[in-house]
């Protein structure tokens, strides 16, 4: 496989969210707005990429039946560094996502890449496939965080755009809105994607 | 893949033992990194919330602290001084009848009790509706005034139900309360609940705030009665002792 094609269909083709359906929890939690849904996905992508090398780097020295404890306690070190970091630096963010952030230890998108791809591959495809499926998730996040906050309160990236006299529709920036809104873009996507049943 | 180890109880273990090694030693190493930081990110968040609800100060409140116990709780007061001059009291209340969850305000007090201002610290409201109690977020009719909530404590002075027996009697003041409930602050559209666990709030940091003056009063008192008994305790014990021997 092309180095290529392992960035990219992280982002098209399996794209975590809307294709494979994995860490719907973050997905659908912390897109109250755009902002919030580029930030959880950056989080992500560096716990991904981090995770994926490392698990790669040593997967020949970890015995079989218990690699699965070893790539957890891999990845929430990996949480926890993103977690002190964005507490210190950006607390206005961390704020935001709050629970969220520890709980990317429990993303079947990180664990799922390190036992599906990272355990089975050489280190530079590992680092490029956590680097597509993590951008994969940062766009999808942000998309959905975009639609929510657009329609929920007619903002987008703080930015607010007039649609609203006063509030949106609020419904959207709650937690059905969530669903809803993750609904219909995977509802488009699929319509954009597949060909048409023969 | 062929050099794959095999797994038996001591490969296993020495693994295990080896990777949470190094994690813990990666993770203490970026603890103490970010440790100062972090301190200081809520500082700032504090002190910018300080120098809104409290006049000019120029000491530091948060080194000037006192703590007041309010239930189970422990309520921590910051002490604004100009001049070496108290110009008011600051104290961290909470609230735990939000509509998500606990939720802390900082309300600052004049000396003479009057409510100088009052600031929502941080919150799981929901938002579009009950985080209208931030100042940013919040809005008046008119849609000009965007702190509309938060500045109608401004100038209220609690008034206490003072036929009440002593330990009720700063249980909750008359007049702050949202009007549904017959007090003198108007609560925000579509979030009664928010709107009056923030007044459940201001009215723990009133109550804290009137305690503080109690204890200026009894303190000294207080004290004297149990050097005085500590004193006769040692002198009981001494005479007992002798009259053992």
């Amino acid at each position: 496989m092309s180095k290529l094609k392992i960035l990219s269909k992280g982002f098209i083709k399996e794209n975590p969210v809307f294709v494979m359906l994995l860490g719907m929890c973050p997905a659908l939690g912390t897109t109250t707005s755009a902002e919030n849904g580029i930030g959880m996905g950056l989080a992500t992508l560096f716990v991904l990429v981090m995770s994926n090398i490392v698990v790669s780097l040593v997967k020949n020295f970890i015995p079989d039946k218990v690699r699965i404890p070893s790539y957890i306690v891999i990845i929430a070190t990996f949480v926890t560094i993103v977690d002190l970091v964005l507490h210190a630096y950006v607390p206005d963010l961390y704020k935001a996502l709050g629970l969220f952030i520890p709980l990317i230890v429990v993303n079947c998108v990180v664990l799922g890449r390190a036992e599906a791809f990272a355990s089975k591959n050489n280190v530079l495809d590992s680092a490029i496939d956590g680097l597509g499926m993590g951008i994969g998730f940062t766009f999808a996040l942000t998309l959905l965080g975009a639609v929510r906050e657009i329609i929920g309160s007619g903002r987008v990236f703080g930015v607010n755009l007039h649609l609203y006299q006063s509030d949106g529709m609020l419904v959207f920036i709650l937690a059905p809105g969530a669903f809803i809104a993750l609904g219909f873009i995977i509802a488009i996507v699929n319509k954009l994607s597949k060909k048409p049943a023969q | 893949m062929a050099s794959k180890m095999k797994s038996t109880l001591l490969t296993m273990s020495l693994t295990l033992l080896l990777i949470t090694g190094i994690a813990s030693a990666l993770l203490a190493y970026v603890y103490t990194l970010t440790k100062d930081p972090i301190t200081q990110a809520e500082n700032q968040k504090k002190e910018q919330a300080l120098s809104l609800v409290l006049p000019k100060f120029d000491n530091s409140p948060l080194e000037d602290t006192v703590k007041i116990a309010s239930g189970v709780d422990t309520l921590i007061c910051y002490i604004g001084k100009n001049n070496n001059e108290i110009v008011g009291i600051a104290v961290e209340s909470f609230t735990d009848e939000g509509f998500s969850g606990r939720f802390s305000v900082m309300v600052g007090f004049l000396p003479d009790g009057t409510i100088y201002n009052t600031m929502i610290l941080e919150h799981k409201e929901t938002p579009g509706l009950g985080d209208k109690m931030e100042n940013e977020k919040s809005m008046s009719i008119s849609g000009s005034d965007t702190t509309w909530w938060s500045k109608q404590f401004i100038g209220k002075k609690p008034e206490f139900n003072t036929s009440e027996s002593d330990g009720k009697k700063y249980a909750e003041p008359i007049n702050i309360k949202v009007s549904k409930d017959g007090g003198e602050i108007d609560a925000i559209t579509a979030a009664t609940i928010s709107s009056r666990a923030y007044c459940n709030a201001v009215n723990r940091a009133c109550a804290t705030y009137f305690k503080i003056g109690e204890l200026k009063g009894k303190s000294g008192g207080k004290a004297h009665y149990v050097l005085i008994l500590f004193l006769a305790l040692g002198l009981f014990i001494f005479i007992f002792k002798k009259l053992n021997k």
